[in-house]
């Protein structure tokens, strides 16, 4: 029954909708339209399209009549496993490491999911890349983004002070 | 006549090799920005700001403008070839124009939408030299509640977007709507759906949203469907436009540009509701034996519409800007403080007082959509050849790509978990037959929509009927009727008469 979970999660999105704007701190001053007023509206259409689609799912549910869900297979869970890894290893290491190194690891561990099999390659290809990147945005357009430790070394060698 | 006089004057100093290569060098930037997401002509033009001190002011103005044109211009290129809009004013060229760059048509899909945008930017140019100082006068008398009128017509082109279930369609829209009442109340300043977390006070921003919700769901969809082994190549195929391509794109084009320009002019006008606008007639305009290929393998339509009204609407926002010194766009903002630093105030006795200046640049305005597009059409090839990347580097480079737009924006982890997060709740979407597009519209037209309604509510002291009294806002709210009962009363019509 996913699709019944897919009705459930709406119709929590919309509670959760409602809990917010019930949160909303009352306003002192007059308005006709005050600031919680589109909030509920928004949250109890949200709840009232979560309950049809919990009765659509509960007469059947509708990904059956969709061709293109119905002759899928089973989620590829190991091509799925290696782009969330991607996803959060950039999380994890922006910070500490900058923006050149997470995303290098980003990229061996994407292209690792759709099935590259040389990720000594995908370093090659992404290192220079994005570095090339970081240094377009930063020395080019002035945009900091903060540099690693990868940047910081290579300006180091540059002669000139890290950011 | 008067407009004519001063064309050719303008013309006589823009054609000069120093304010050639002005234009050449804004151009140039521009298109680079436009293609970079998260990076555009506002903060480019910021960048550049300190040239000012240093430039004769027609010279900047001309780089300054090289660069907006170019920005519009770049803009469509990540959103057909990546899913990945750079900018708000594309996110309705992404529909259709990925889909045809997936189905082998991307060539076409750019070409339509540079030639677009140079009709569109000729059509606007134009709009400036002749109609601007007109239209402006009207533009002011719209109120608030003529406003709200003209985003109920926008939320009329939700259902050319809502897909095969109005259940699961509506349920998008309401998502994008209960995002975009995320931040701080424009009106009282309150904190509103933000979980109390300081992060989500400036909102969600809509081109993360929209980034999320087509390239790194995308991504994630691909992967969840993902075949072992099988290596596959997206289709290039032809590289110009057909001789029926030219033909099916070229009212899109002026319907768009006749669409966009009004908009640009209008003081809270900006590009989202033409594109949305301009999507959806000619979503219902297109011929028949076409209509198939909207949300399939994409309409050529509904890429040469939404843009060229984009482009438009961008140089109809110079017109406020010129006439009354009223920036409507953050770019124009910034355009108006350079005005500022050479001791120039734009407004209604510009056109007097500085007649060389402004001629000048709707001269040079002309010159740099010609550079645009001859600059842009050859470098067609050169982009299309990114699809030629094998599926694992180019979604990964996607991927990466998304990141880099969204970090570079706001420096901000907060921002990548809610671009990855948002992406994953796309990939379910998909998975659940739910359209996205819905969600952006709802996104972009919510919180405009709101603030249009509290304002003209507040200004007829709580009276509903001014939305009805108020001649302009009735024409409206008449024509959004029309555009949403009008082909179902039609139908019933059609088959009386034909039971009868």
């Amino acid at each position: 029954m996913p699709d019944l979970l897919a009705g459930l999660f709406v119709l929590a999105f919309g509670l959760v909708g409602f809990w917010q704007a019930s949160a909303i701190p009352v306003t002192p001053l007059y308005a006709q339209v005050g600031p919680k007023a589109v909030p509920y509206v928004v949250a109890a259409c949200l709840t009232a399209l979560g309950v049809g689609l919990v009765a659509a799912a509960l007469r059947g549910g509708w990904s059956a009549q969709i061709a293109e869900v119905a002759e899928a297979g089973p989620p590829n869970l190991r091509s799925l496993g290696w782009l969330g890894a991607g996803l959060v290893a950039n999380l994890i290491l922006i910070g500490p490491m900058g923006f050149s190194i997470a995303a290098t690891v980003q990229f061996v561990l994407v292209a690792a999911a759709f099935g590259s099999r040389s990720m000594a390659r995908d370093v090659i290809i992404a290192l220079p890349l994005t570095l090339l990147v970081w240094f377009l945005f930063v020395q080019g357009l002035g945009v900091n983004i903060g540099a690693g430790l990868l940047e910081s070394a290579i300006l180091r060698l540059m002669g000139q002070e890290p950011v | 006549m008067e407009a004519i006089n001063g064309l050719s004057l303008g013309f006589s100093h823009a054609l000069s090799l120093t304010n050639l290569g002005w234009a050449l060098l804004g151009c140039f930037l521009g298109t680079a920005v436009g293609v970079l997401p998260g990076i555009g002509p506002a903060l480019t033009i910021a960048l550049l700001l300190p040239i000012t001190f240093k430039v004769s002011a027609t010279g900047a103005f001309i780089l300054f403008c090289g660069v907006f044109y170019g920005a519009m211009y770049g803009g469509s290129t990540t959103s057909i070839l990546l899913n990945a809009p750079g900018e708000s004013g594309s996110i309705i060229t992404a529909l259709e124009g990925a889909k045809m760059a997936r189905n082998g048509r991307a060539g076409p899909a750019l070409a339509t939408a540079a030639i677009g945008s140079f009709v569109a930017g000729g059509v606007g140019t134009l709009g400036i030299a002749f109609l601007g100082p007109i239209i402006v006068d009207y533009a002011l008398v719209l109120g608030p509640a003529e406003y709200f009128s003209l985003m109920l017509l926008c939320f009329v082109t939700v259902s050319a977007v809502l897909g095969g279930s109005a259940l699961r369609g509506l349920t998008s829209l309401f998502f994008g709507l209960t995002l975009g009442l995320v931040g701080i109340d424009l009106q009282t300043g309150q904190p509103r759906m933000t979980f109390g977390l300081p992060e989500l006070f400036d909102g969600v921003n809509v081109v993360l949203v929209a980034v999320a919700l087509f390239a790194v769901a995308e991504a994630l969809h691909m992967a969840w469907t993902h075949a072992e082994g099988k290596a596959q190549l997206m289709p290039v195929g032809n590289l110009w436009l057909s001789r029926a391509d030219l033909k099916r794109s070229f009212w899109p084009w002026i319907r768009g540009a006749a669409l966009g320009f009004p908009f640009g002019v209008l003081p809270a006008g900006g590009t989202e509701m033409p594109t949305m606008l301009s999507y959806y007639a000619e979503r219902r305009l297109v011929a028949p034996e076409h209509e198939h290929e909207f949300g399939t393998t994409g309409a050529i339509e509904g890429v040469a519409g939404p843009e060229a009204a984009n482009n438009a609407a961008a140089a109809g926002v110079l017109v406020p800007m010129l006439t009354l010194g009223l920036p409507t766009s953050a770019t124009a903002a910034i355009m108006l403080s350079a005005f500022q630093s050479y001791g120039i105030q734009p407004g209604p006795l510009l056109f007097q007082t500085q007649a060389d200046l402004v001629w000048t640049l709707i001269a040079s305005l002309f010159i740099a959509n010609v550079m645009l597009v001859v600059l842009n059409l050859p470098l067609i090839g050169l982009w299309v050849r990114i699809l030629k990347i094998p599926t694992p580097q180019l979604y990964a480079g996607i991927l990466v790509f998304a990141t880099i737009g969204t970090y570079g924006i706001s420096n901000s982890i907060t921002d990548l978990l809610l671009l990855y997060g948002i992406g994953i709740i796309g990939m379910f979407m998909r998975r659940f037959d739910f359209p996205v597009a819905p969600v952006v519209i709802g996104m972009i037209l919510g919180p405009m929509a709101e603030q249009a309604l509290r304002q003209a509510l507040t200004i007829s002291e709580g009276d509903w009927t001014t939305f009805i009294t108020r001649p302009g806002s009735l024409t409206i709210l008449v024509v959004a009727g029309l555009a949403l009962l009008g082909p179902r009363i039609y139908k019933l019509w059609a088959r009386r008469s034909l039971v009868g």
